[in-house]
């Protein structure tokens, strides 16, 4: 069963799960474990009927949303709200958030449920207790922002903003952060609305003037409002993302940098990959040094070794001066190409066929052998196994080839796929092929003296 | 802000229920804990400027009067009466006769406040010093017909004729006044009637104190006295079904009667009756009461283990020719004697026969004798009368298990989920909040109110249609008619398949039998045996389960009885062959 808080919450920053956990602690649950407990808490006293039939009433709902079944759901629910009333304050105290999660799950699908019974019901549970104020608004925002309705989100914001809530702070800095930040992101979405608005008006125009200050006042406000988030740990992508736009737009060059770096160097936030993307295409526009880039895509090839941005890092360390660059290299590439995803990147081939020969030429046959020994007792079946050779033929001869080489290199060309590739006879390829089994032979690693 | 200022104000934040004020420039109250700001504002009552200074007493004064809800002056045992009234009155539309009301549940309760001293005696408790209208309480005379007549009492009076009218009136003294402790108003120990507090405190021994679930012990003892149609099972199966007042029963008082503080304690229920509860209660109250024997159970009664099976051999859909193994079993056993059958508070051993349990228990026992129900023998005996059934349509069709089996099973399931989503569906709590202390109130009307208004709004997405219908009241669960394959009959169907001629009588084709309980409890801790359910057969346990669903009792107890009426049914065999596993019985007719 989806979480409606996270179902709300994908339908805004789909790329960005994580983001859902602060929302809800969704996990696995054991109903027969929860049972047990339940007794154990009563201290072997009987339960009352009024607690048992409440909890049948919430499995009942539960197993309703599970199947769909709206209609009945509302039923039990109807009856639910009674938990209110419990006269243990334990479960009275954690029956709103309960009856939120549900019960906007229920609004959200059920037919005869509007944008209105949806408003009402966030407003009432919003001012049960001090503790679902901030939660729920900012849900009830998300929602309002799934339905298109951006002016009522943000005036829901708004007043989340503004809420006291006295002594209850410290727990909640978080989510008010957040709030802040979401209103940030609608502010963001105005902003690069009249951005576009305004690459259409001539610059000599009367009118461009006016937007132009219209968007400075845009840009001022949500920095502020993005600003408290970034600086708390977590992942906050699409908040980062707008907020960096907005600085480089206005020249901010250094303020940008160094939002960046702390998002993708300060050790309190969790392992982020696409910190260090945000950081290096920020960086490559800014026409950084060679050096500071690899230094980037350095940590990113630690987390995502298989990200497509790794055939860029090959690149760049190719065209470093320094050796363990060179060596660095290559050890991307057969790193790409340990991944099932990689495994038809003909790019990433050609690379590798002609990295190898370039380094067997260089004669750098031990860091050959060095990526090649991890890998000897699985890449053959993994890559080079004859179905492939049939299939990759089938499909992309090109990309056969270079798989072909590479494999003649590491494998000697007695190997399979060498094999069935040099024995094809392609007009076209006929040449290609000629050179490919010379190289082999030059190169290859398996008895080299031969 | 002034927080010393708003220390008088002690009512719970609606927002967050800590109980922290400040006051706001505006002079209104605002929670320091979450920055709500209440609707209620100070009066400004400054003792420097107007130098009357009776002003602020009289300000004051009001002030206080609102805190408490003021209503009439009340006592708890007449809470009790108004919904013994109640429950009386609903058992007259059910049909019970008009003398169950206003005679026999009468005069127990009268009895009842008299030996609990509270009414009709020389020193009623709490009165001391002060002497109420008491009637000669003569110790000696335990038989009923020597009881004085009560009658013209006030407060039998009161319950006979509308037991919403107890009003005090200024002509009838009340029977046991009392003047309100002294309590602090802004204490939280206070109660809306004279003596809850005192009430909830009060652990005399030797006197048994009035509860919600005892009044229904005092309804079933008066429809025991009448012997009624109405079972032990069937009253509490009508309270659930809400057909007699008992969970919030206190909502139909009198407007005037305000409850609150200790009052939620004693009047406010949270769970429905148990059978062995109540029938444990009613033991209590009739021996408290000493109550002489009651009217003989004989053959023509309701309550007659031979007219119960019937009743229950309709119920759940067994051959009608069954009753004949059935009234057998009765009289081997000698269940159906009339002393077995009577009620006799003042015997040695006061104990009355759960007569439904042991109606449906007899049951239990001839399916056992008639097919042995070991998960083996039921089925080959379906076999041969499926066989006979398909080549002579014409005939009167034999009995056949399996067939009642795959009907009962699918009427029962579906009984069963009805009656768990009608129990998860029940609206516990009463239009009229209990909260325990004045501080308490606001927050527990406020609660209230959303709730309500929760359930308002969720309600527009229910179908207009109510699903669940509420039930007329009966004493029947299913319904069988020939004909509907789903509800399929089996009344008329014969047992020839089960049974042989041997000379003149009938017996059992099947000549075996096993004990459902080898060994009794001989400890003191009173019950009979254990049911551990997967030591036994599927399809005991099925008709185990099916019983104690119809009786709504736990499968434990109906499991007992059935041990019970095998230990009379043989006799011999259990001190004879204790240890054997298996007793092999043949039984004739």
């Amino acid at each position: 069963m989806s979480d409606f808080s996270e179902e709300l919450i994908r339908s805004k920053t789909e790329d960005d799960q994580e983001e859902s956990c602060v929302f809800s602690g969704t996990g696995m649950s054991f109903p027969w474990l929860q049972k047990h407990i339940g007794t154990v808490a009563t201290g072997g006293k009987k339960e009352k009927d009024f607690a048992q039939t409440t909890n049948a009433c919430l499995s009942f709902i539960q197993e309703a949303l599970l199947k769909h079944q709206w209609q009945q759901a509302a039923e039990f629910m109807h009856s639910y709200f009674q938990i209110l009333e419990d006269s243990d304050s334990h479960k009275r105290q954690a029956a709103p958030e309960i009856i939120w999660k549900l019960g906007s799950e229920i609004l959200f699908y059920h037919p005869k449920s509007n944008m209105e019974t949806f408003n009402t019901f966030a407003d009432r549970m919003k001012n049960i207790g001090v503790m679902n104020y901030l939660k729920i608004s900012l849900q009830h925002a998300l929602y309002l922002l799934h339905h298109g309705m951006l002016e009522d989100a943000n005036r829901n914001l708004s007043h989340a903003e503004t809420w006291r809530y006295g002594e209850k702070s410290s727990s909640q800095e978080v989510l008010i952060n957040l709030i802040q930040a979401y209103k940030g992101l609608l502010q963001y979405y105005t902003w690069s609305k009249k951005k576009m608005e305004l690459s259409t008006l001539d610059e000599d125009d009367y009118a461009y003037n006016t937007a132009s200050q219209n968007m400075l006042n845009h840009s001022w406000k949500t920095s502020v409002n993005l600003c408290a988030l970034i600086q708390t740990p977590g992942v906050w992508d699409p908040f980062v993302k707008s907020y960096v736009e907005m600085l480089e737009f206005y020249g901010d060059q250094d303020g940008a940098r160094e939002v960046l770096t702390n998002y993708a160097y300060d050790e309190k936030f969790p392992s982020n990959p696409n910190a260090h993307i945000y950081l290096y295409n920020f960086l490559k526009r800014e026409k950084a040094p060679r050096e500071k880039l690899i230094s980037v895509l350095k940590i990113l090839y630690q987390i995502v070794p298989s990200h497509k941005l790794m055939l860029e890092f090959h690149r760049l360390l190719r065209k470093s001066e320094k050796e363990d660059h060179h060596k660095l290299g290559l050890e991307v590439l057969f790193g790409v190409l340990d991944f099932a995803g990689c495994t038809k990147n003909i790019t990433a081939w050609k690379y590798l066929a002609k990295y190898l020969r370039q380094t067997l030429m260089g004669n750098h046959l031990a860091w050959v052998q060095e990526e090649w020994n991890s890998r000897k007792n699985w890449w053959p079946s993994f890559h080079f196994s004859s179905f492939w050779a049939k299939s990759d033929w089938k499909e992309d001869k090109a990309l056969a080839c270079e798989k072909a080489l590479v494999a003649g290199i590491l494998l000697g060309k007695g190997c399979r796929y060498f094999r069935f590739i040099s024995k094809q006879d392609d007009e076209v390829l006929r040449k290609k092929i000629k050179r490919i089994k010379k190289s082999v032979k030059k190169h290859s690693i398996v008895n080299p003296g031969l | 802000m002034d927080l010393e200022e708003a220390k008088e104000f002690k009512e719970r934040c609606t927002q967050c229920a800590a109980v922290s004020w400040g006051l706001t420039d505006e002079g209104k109250y605002y929670c320091t804990s979450c920055h709500n700001v209440t609707e209620r504002s100070k009066e400004v009552i400054n003792t420097g400027a107007i130098p009357n200074t009776k002003i602020q007493a009289i300000s004051r004064g009001l002030k206080r009067k609102r805190k408490l809800e003021k209503g009439w002056d009340w006592y708890v045992c007449e809470g009790f009466q108004q919904i013994l009234y109640q429950q009386a009155e609903a058992l007259k539309t059910l049909g019970v006769g008009p003398e169950l009301k206003d005679e026999v549940l009468h005069n127990f309760w009268k009895r009842y406040l008299q030996k609990s001293k509270q009414a009709y005696c020389k020193n009623p408790v709490y009165t001391s010093g002060r002497k109420a209208t008491v009637l000669e309480d003569n110790p000696s005379h335990s038989d009923w017909d020597s009881e004085p007549d009560l009658l013209s009492d006030f407060s039998c009076r009161s319950f006979v004729e509308s037991g919403t009218d107890s009003q005090p009136d200024g002509r009838l003294q009340k029977p046991f006044p009392i003047s309100r402790a002294s309590q602090s108003e802004t204490a939280s120990i206070c109660s809306g009637s004279l003596d809850g507090v005192e009430y909830s405190l009060r652990k005399e021994k030797g006197i048994v104190k009035m509860t919600v679930p005892r009044t229904l012990a005092f309804c079933y003892l008066s429809l025991l006295w009448q012997r009624e149609t109405i079972t032990l099972s069937d009253l509490l199966r009508f309270v659930e079904e809400g057909h007699i007042p008992y969970i919030n029963a206190f909502q139909h008082f009198p407007e005037e009667m305000k409850l609150y503080g200790r009052d939620k304690g004693i009047f406010a229920i949270e769970s429905w009756p148990a059978y062995e509860d109540i029938y444990k209660k009613m033991i209590e109250i009739a021996k408290f009461l000493d109550l002489p024997r009651f009217p003989d159970i004989t053959e023509d009664c309701y309550l007659h283990p031979n007219i119960l099976c019937m009743k229950y051999l309709m119920e759940v859909n067994l051959p009608d020719e069954m009753n004949d193994l059935t009234c057998q079993v009765v009289k081997m056993t000698g269940i159906g004697e009339v002393d077995f059958l009577t009620f006799d508070p003042i015997a040695k051993m006061a104990k009355t026969v759960k007569y439904d349990v042991q109606a449906v228990a007899v049951i239990v026992v001839v399916l056992k004798l008639l097919f042995l129900l070991d998960d083996n023998l039921e089925w080959t005996l379906s076999n041969i009368a499926e066989k006979y059934n398909e080549k002579n349509k014409e005939d009167k069709p034999w009995f056949d298990f399996r067939k009642w089996y795959q009907v009962m099973k699918r009427s029962v399931d579906e009984k069963k989920q009805k009656w768990e989503e009608a129990r998860a569906k029940y609206l516990w709590k009463s239009e009229k909040p209990l909260y325990h202390s004045s501080i308490d109130r606001a927050v527990v009307y406020k609660r209230r109110e959303m709730v309500v208004s929760l359930q308002k709004q969720f309600s527009t997405l229910i179908d207009s249609a109510p699903t669940v219908e509420k039930k007329s009241p009966s004493s029947f669960q299913f319904n069988w008619t020939e004909g509907d394959s789903a509800r399929t009959c089996f009344h008329g169907h014969g047992l020839q398949g089960i049974l042989k001629k041997k000379g003149q009588s009938m017996t059992t084709k099947n000549s075996l039998y096993w004990l459902s309980t080898q060994k009794f409890c001989r400890s003191y801790c009173k019950h009979v045996t254990t049911y551990e359910e997967s030591n036994f057969s599927l399809s005991y346990q099925f008709i185990i389960n099916l019983f104690s669903f119809l009786l709504r009792i736990k499968t434990s107890s109906l499991h007992e009885e059935v041990s019970l009426i095998e230990k009379r049914l043989f006799k011999t065999k259990y001190s004879k062959t204790k240890k054997k596993s298996r007793s092999r019985k043949g039984r004739k007719y």
